[in-house]
């Protein structure tokens, strides 16, 4: 019945729409001017580093002056170019107020600590010397990071799926509710660092008893989430499937767990962030290797470089692993409208 | 079903199923005092009958369509399908709600999938899933999520959704209740050629005089809360229907002094 009249049928193409669409599209300048000004910024940096001498002894300042001197390359070539440059050209275009900000952050920087010795060192090290540590003690730093994302993988893989079991059991089943509720209620919102002085004795080795404390610190978010998500399912939705014949491993697999989602999703975003304060208390009290390991080192011997060069990586994978749940969710929860950005 | 079959409009798919309510009643416990909605309702449907049920706002003519669907039991009495007592949902009597009550996680497609997937027939029924969006314009939609529906696409969704199960009762609740009149008007119009076209047995609710009577056979009036039968009219004419008919307008006028509101009228 295909010549039923729809009078409502161009309602749906709209979304599909993005800004792009709609506003019509400038000719672009023959020079992007801010994009120029960034890399005139990072010219400075080349100049703050290669102009004076160093106070202290830096073997890595020329590399440091040829990497900002790179950049500030790339970003002239990219604004003189950038009616024939596409992708990266736009993307400069439209950083550029920061790249500024960023080039006379690392100027000021590199004068304040290396050249004129304002910072009180050893506190306070150059960029150079932070390039220093990636370049020359990268074996170990690499080792770091990978002991510090393996243990932060097992046990936040492990905390998410037992919280999320947990969490659609007690959402569906009265009986699992009676008994797992109660323990919930009580062991939950105990900080899990406070676990940590019988963990590290209790579990045969110090790694397993990270995997544990980060296990439990994502667990209970990620169990409370699914189950406030399992429960606030609207009921109208297995009736419908009941009536069209769902038996109740379709309900809870195929209507509970997906209308649940969002809100699962929400519990991983809050575990992620608790577990990565519960990664770095274990490594820096307990566990034997890992950033917080590292950095816990690197105080202890003074070398404030490779403290901040830890933490600088800390940052960027604490940041990567969130980008990544939410590219996720995107995938997975595209259904939903109006989502945040991340 | 392994091959399909190409349906005529002269051949309807489905015969339709009778429908038998026996002095049914039902209350509901709300605190600690029951509440009666049905009192002593007997309704006999025959097999492609289009019946609609009338009566005051919150009287029970819902709970009654919940009762057939099988989603409750009911307090007394018993409720058939096609001789068989209803015991629960099934897929033979789908409802359509006031509400279309898609899975927003679903595309189209996907949701009209629902009822084969849920039986377990999904590879046998690709071709039919595609027929029931045909039929209900919606082929250009398939891969469309529900936030990007009209109120009115959504509930021809909801229809599809219905349809794929070659139901042999359609229960619907209210199920143009939310839709501006327009959409309303042009899905009334569509509701009656695919029940003339599928077959099956219609049971609608409806707060809409004028609706049940341009769609049903029958129209079942009902008493306020508990609901009891008031009066069963047949609706002696001829499809499609005209809007201006005279016969509608005196038929209208006695169902709404039944509803007592011939003061205002």
């Amino acid at each position: 019945m295909s010549d039923i009249p729809s009078p409502s049928q161009g309602q749906a193409s709209a979304p599909h729409l993005t800004l792009a669409d709609v506003v019509p599209a400038v000719p672009r300048p023959l020079v992007d001017v801010v994009g120029l000004v960034a890399g005139i910024a990072w010219l400075a940096v080349v100049a703050a580093a290669l102009g004076w001498e160093d106070v202290g002894d830096w073997p890595r300042t020329p590399t440091f002056a040829a990497a900002a001197g790179l950049v500030a390359a790339t970003f002239i070539v990219l604004a003189i170019g950038s009616r024939w440059l596409g992708a990266a050209s736009r993307w400069l275009d439209r950083a550029a107020l920061w790249l500024i900000v960023l080039g006379l952050f690392f100027t000021l920087w590199q004068l304040a600590s290396a050249k004129l010795g304002w910072l009180p060192l050893p506190f306070f090290p150059p960029p150079q010397a932070l390039l220093e540590v990636y370049l020359d003690d990268f074996p170990r730093l690499g080792e770091s990071i990978l002991a510090s994302v393996k243990l932060q993988l097992w046990g936040y893989s492990i905390g998410a799926v037992a919280g999320f079991l947990t969490g659609v059991s007690i959402g569906w089943s009265q009986r699992a509710a009676y008994w797992v509720h109660p323990v919930l209620r009580f062991i939950g919102p105990l900080p899990a660092g406070a676990w940590l002085p019988i963990a590290f004795f209790a579990f045969p080795s110090s790694w397993s008893a990270g995997i544990f404390l980060i296990a439990l610190a994502t667990g209970f978010p990620v169990t409370v989430l699914t189950w406030s998500g399992i429960l606030s399912v609207n009921p109208a939705y297995y009736d419908v499937a009941r009536t069209l014949g769902a038996r109740s491993r379709f309900l809870v697999l195929k209507v509970a767990i997906p209308a649940a989602l969002p809100h699962v999703f929400v519990g991983l975003f809050m575990a992620l962030g608790t577990s990565f304060s519960v990664l770095v208390v274990a490594e820096l009290l307990g566990v034997k290797a890992g950033l917080g390991f590292y950095m816990q080192a690197a105080q202890g011997w003074g070398d404030y470089a490779n403290l901040y060069a830890a933490l600088l990586v800390l940052a960027l994978l604490c940041s990567g692993a969130v980008s990544l749940l939410f590219a996720a969710r995107d995938r997975f929860l595209s259904w939903q409208k109006d989502l945040v950005t991340w | 079903m392994v091959t399909a079959t190409i349906q005529t409009p002269e051949a309807p798919r489905v015969a339709g199923a009778s429908l038998d309510i026996e002095d049914v009643s039902h209350g509901f416990e709300l605190d600690g005092t029951v509440l009666e909605v049905l009192d002593d309702v007997s309704l006999h449907v025959a097999p492609g009958e289009f019946v609609a049920l009338l009566g005051p706002s919150g009287c029970g003519k819902s709970t009654l369509l919940r009762l057939i669907a099988g989603l409750e039991p009911p307090t007394r009495g018993t409720l058939s399908e096609a001789g068989q007592p209803i015991t629960g949902p099934h897929p033979s009597r789908v409802v359509v709600f006031q509400d279309p009550t898609l899975f927003p996680w679903r595309t189209v497609r996907r949701n009209v999938a629902v009822g084969p997937e849920a039986q377990g027939t999904l590879k046998q029924s690709q071709q039919r899933i595609d027929e029931a969006l045909a039929l209900v314009g919606l082929t250009k939609f398939a891969k469309a999520y529900p936030h990007q529906l009209s109120g009115g696409m959504a509930q021809r969704v909801a229809l599809a959704r219905a349809l794929v199960n070659d139901p042999d009762v359609l229960i619907l609740d209210e199920p143009l209740g939310k839709l501006d009149s327009l959409t309303r008007i042009t899905m009334q119009a569509e509701l009656v050629s695919l029940w003339r076209r599928e077959g099956f047995t219609a049971i609608l609710v409806t707060h809409d005089v004028e609706e049940a009577l341009f769609l049903a056979n029958r129209v079942i009036v009902f008493s306020d809360r508990p609901a009891r039968v008031k009066a069963d009219i047949p609706v002696d004419l001829p499809y499609p229907r005209h809007r201006g008919d005279p016969r509608l307008a005196e038929l209208r006028r006695q169902v709404l002094g039944l509803l007592g509101l011939d003061a205002d009228w």
